[in-house]
């Protein structure tokens, strides 16, 4: 049977594409995990960098990465979450809503190193917040916009309509109907939502480039207009700046491997998360 | 007017009004680009700018041309095309027509999970395993070499490419497979004949979203093209996509200056050919789902 | 039909868009009655009731002619908000749709809503609500536990109760047991009887005997026109139009 081979053929080919993509991103976690381990360890988790970032550890970077993350999403939630909020809720359909909706996503779309220029002459010039961590959780925080918004708007279409028609039927109003039904039901939704943009938003690099991050810090940021460190930074700074490159090559190992743990762990969860989300009438 | 009423519309306005935060946000990042970036035209000429085939930022006098810079993006992301079609495309077959039931509930999520990687850890990757490896195999004097970008940068694209493939598949109605099935196709005729002809526009748009991405995609070709500012003749050679270019060479350029606007203006090429890329996908996107009668 | 009229449709006219789904209705109901809505599927009679508690005006594209009074009071006038008209006119719905929240939590939430903010009070208006809907001696000892794990024809007397805490006038039923099992049909059934002592009651239902049954007036929809209104017992008995002949002897519908 020719057909029955040329079938098998094919199976086997995808079969190989699937495996190949397996293998080779577990390559990357495999390689990382297996060098970065050996240089983790509760100094190099907890103290700051010594002689030249050549010793000592990296805290006051990972703390900088969470300041950056926490900082763009005070930033982006409350207004994505107004944005999905208005479109699913409030808008009427029409033009203005299509004008909205064709910017979110074409924002979605624009690459992560023009935020990084934009912040640069909007908030670190313009505005005058410098290098700061101001400048790169609002630069940041643009990006993750389009990800809040759309995590939020499905989150918010999958509540029935039935529950708002009982909500108003009761003399609610429209906003009392969204406070305590709507959002409520969506919550869960729009939580992972943000988590996963949370993923996102920690291992960005380029938008920081121009308006957050330093390559090497005494100590933690004292307010939040000092520069500061971050992960995905530093392991470029690590690979590319500085005198030793060796003993920089293992710290940046280290970094990758806490980065890389950071990311998977928070969309892990997020993932994890959808998967069980039971629909309202599940 | 009863109680409710003013709060009710307050509320109303102030969710309208923050929803144009995005276009605001677009508009914006398009006045910067063309503020900051139009003055290099004045100065260097917008033709010899797009098309000048030296990248000499720094000299005396200094020349401004991008274009080796834009064919080496086009140059790396195709091979990154060439890379993420197999594997994306490939892999979202496999899940959707072969995988059974469980197999698929695993190997969606651990895709999507891994679309997770950040980019400057594939970077980082590629410098300390793939450059020496590449150098090694083919005798090079440097590893950083656009093919080592397109690997790096087709592989990263692959999850995304085939989460949005797969999406595209499972919308494929079962009754088209049960109607190939009927007259006596096999599963591989049924796949290649009708379901990918069926998908095939939403294939598109995942691959055309991945390559939006590739090519706007910084820290990768930042971390392992080389960084040479010469037009590619071989993916063996070191390059320097139009990414890498502004993120290497912003923190040097004096503020207010001839490179600095003419980093801007790169970016704004790079915006330009995004923002068309993105157009396409979602035309694309919308006939699909109007094919096949989903909602536009 | 004694009673006096609590709520008047005049000259009603209702469009989707182009397409008009209500011609020209004219139609009173009288408090302390239950008036039953009857035709077949996509006749209008759900548009039609859902324009006494101005839930349509929640659809996109659509347009109302003519006026509906609650008492003497035009609801739809500007001077009227929906969110008063909806405190008075209460509704069930097709499909049980309680909140996702706790038992306790939908029935206190239209008092919450309307200001209510006594706690003891509340948990007494929870109380008589629930035994009103019949539900109390079935729930009393998991108020707390999500309202979604309870059984389909429980979920809908649920959502009865939530209707009756707000103490409004008007009670709207859109076929309420559309989605029941006979058994718990017959409960809301006898629920209806008792509640029209105390309210007015309009029942949509696709089930002619269900009309029969419990109400007092029956109007019979066909194509968004309104043919034939009055007593149910002159209805089922002496039609007459041949129209709602043909479809109470089973022709069409």
């Amino acid at each position: 049977m020719k057909q029955a081979l040329v079938q098998r053929l094919g199976f086997g080919l995808l079969f190989i594409c699937i495996t190949s993509t397996l293998f080779f991103l577990g390559l990357i976690i495999y390689f990382i995990f297996t060098r970065g381990i050996s240089v983790i360890s509760w100094v190099f988790l907890t103290q700051a960098p010594r002689n030249a970032m050549t010793a000592g550890g990296v805290a006051p970077v990972i703390a900088g990465t969470l300041y950056l993350t926490l900082g763009s999403m005070l930033f982006a939630v409350p207004l994505g979450l107004a944005c999905a909020i208005y479109l699913c809720e409030y808008s009427p359909k029409g033009a203005i809503v299509n004008i909205i909706r064709m910017s979110i996503n074409n924002l979605a779309g624009v690459p992560s190193v023009v935020f990084g220029l934009f912040g640069l002459a909007v908030f670190v010039k313009f505005f005058g917040f410098g290098v700061s961590i101001l400048s790169g959780s609002l630069t940041l925080g643009i990006l993750a916009l389009p990800l809040i918004i759309s995590a939020s708007q499905e989150a918010l279409l999958s509540v029935p309509q039935s529950i708002r028609e009982a909500s108003l039927s009761l003399g609610a109003t429209k906003w009392e109907t969204i406070k305590n039904i709507v959002l409520p039901t969506a919550l869960p939704g729009i939580l992972t939502g943000v988590i996963l943009s949370i993923g996102r938003v920690a291992g960005e690099t380029a938008p920081i480039l121009f308006t957050a991050a330093a390559f090497y810090l005494r100590g933690y940021p004292k307010s939040v207009f000092s520069e500061v460190m971050a992960l995905p930074y530093h392991i470029y700074a690590l690979m590319t700046e500085g005198a030793h490159p060796d003993k920089q090559k293992a710290i940046a190992y280290g970094c990758s491997l806490i980065l890389l743990f950071l990311v998977l762990f928070i969309s892990g969860i997020a993932i994890f998360l959808r998967q069980r989300q039971r629909s309202y009438h599940g | 007017m009863p109680r409710t009423h003013l709060k009710e519309k307050l509320y109303k306005w102030i969710f309208t009004l923050l929803s144009f935060s995005s276009l605001i946000f677009l508009i914006g990042i398009v006045i910067v680009l063309f503020r900051e970036g139009i003055p290099i035209f004045k100065e260097a000429g917008f033709l010899k700018f797009i098309f000048g085939r030296n990248w000499y930022p720094t000299y005396r006098p200094p020349e401004f041309g991008i274009l080796p810079l834009i064919l080496a993006s086009l140059w790396v992301t195709a091979g990154a095309v060439i890379v993420c079609i197999p594997l994306g495309v490939g892999s979202a077959l496999y899940l959707n027509e072969i995988a059974g039931y469980r197999q698929k509930q695993f190997l969606k999520p651990v895709i999507e999970l891994l679309a997770s990687i950040p980019s400057v850890v594939f970077g980082f990757f590629g410098m300390v395993i793939v450059t020496p490896f590449l150098q090694k195999v083919f005798n090079l004097p440097t590893g950083m070499t656009a093919l080592n970008a397109s690997l790096i940068l087709g592989l990263m694209a692959t999850p995304t490419v085939c989460s949005i493939s797969e999406d595209a598949l499972s919308y494929v109605p079962n009754a088209f497979r049960e109607a190939s099935f009927a007259v006596g196709a096999n599963r591989w005729q049924t796949l290649t004949q009708v379901v990918i002809p069926a998908a095939g526009s939403g294939i598109s748009t995942a691959i055309i979203l991945g390559m939006s991405r590739a090519i706007g995609e910084t820290m990768t070709v930042l971390m392992v093209a080389g960084g040479a500012a010469v037009i590619p003749h071989s993916f063996l050679e070191p390059v320097r996509p139009m990414t890498a270019a502004i993120a290497a060479e912003m923190g040097e350029a004096p503020m207010g200056g001839s490179h600095y606007h003419a980093l801007f203006a790169i970016a704004l090429v790079l915006f330009l050919i995004t923002f068309v890329f993105n157009i396409a996908a979602e035309i694309i996107s919308r006939r699909f789902r109007i094919k096949l009668g989903l909602s536009g | 039909m004694d009673n006096k009229i609590k709520m008047r449709a005049q000259k009603v006219n209702f469009f989707y868009g182009k397409v008009q789904a209500l011609k020209d209705i004219n139609l009173a109901v009288h408090a302390n009655c239950v008036t039953a809505m009857i035709g077949p599927s996509g006749c209008g009679k759900s548009t039609f009731i859902r324009l006494f508690n101005r839930m349509n005006e929640l659809l996109p594209h659509t347009l109302l002619k003519g006026k509906v009074f609650l008492d003497d009071l035009d609801i739809n006038s500007p001077l009227v908000d929906a969110v008063d008209i909806r405190r008075r006119v209460g509704m069930v719905f097709q499909k049980p749709n309680p909140f996702p929240k706790s038992i306790f939590e939908n029935i206190s939430y239209g008092l919450k809503v309307n200001g209510v903010r006594e706690k003891d009070y509340i948990a007494g208006k929870v109380e008589e609500s629930l035994k009103k809907a019949a539900l109390w001696d079935e729930v009393k000892e998991r108020l707390g536990e999500s309202a979604l794990r309870l059984s389909g024809g429980q979920q809908q007397r649920l959502c009865i109760a939530r209707c009756l805490a707000v103490e409004n006038e008007v009670i709207l039923f859109d076929e309420p047991c559309a989605s029941l099992d006979p058994i718990s049909t017959a409960k809301i059934e006898e629920l209806i009887m008792e509640l029209k002592k105390s309210y007015s009651i309009v029942i949509v239902t696709h089930n002619m005997q269900q009309a029969a049954r419990v109400s007092e007036c029956t109007g019979f929809f066909l194509l968004g026109e309104l043919v034939e209104f009055g007593k149910t017992q002159d209805i089922f008995t002496a039609p007459k139009d041949k129209r709602t002949e043909a479809y109470i002897t089973g022709r069409f519908g």
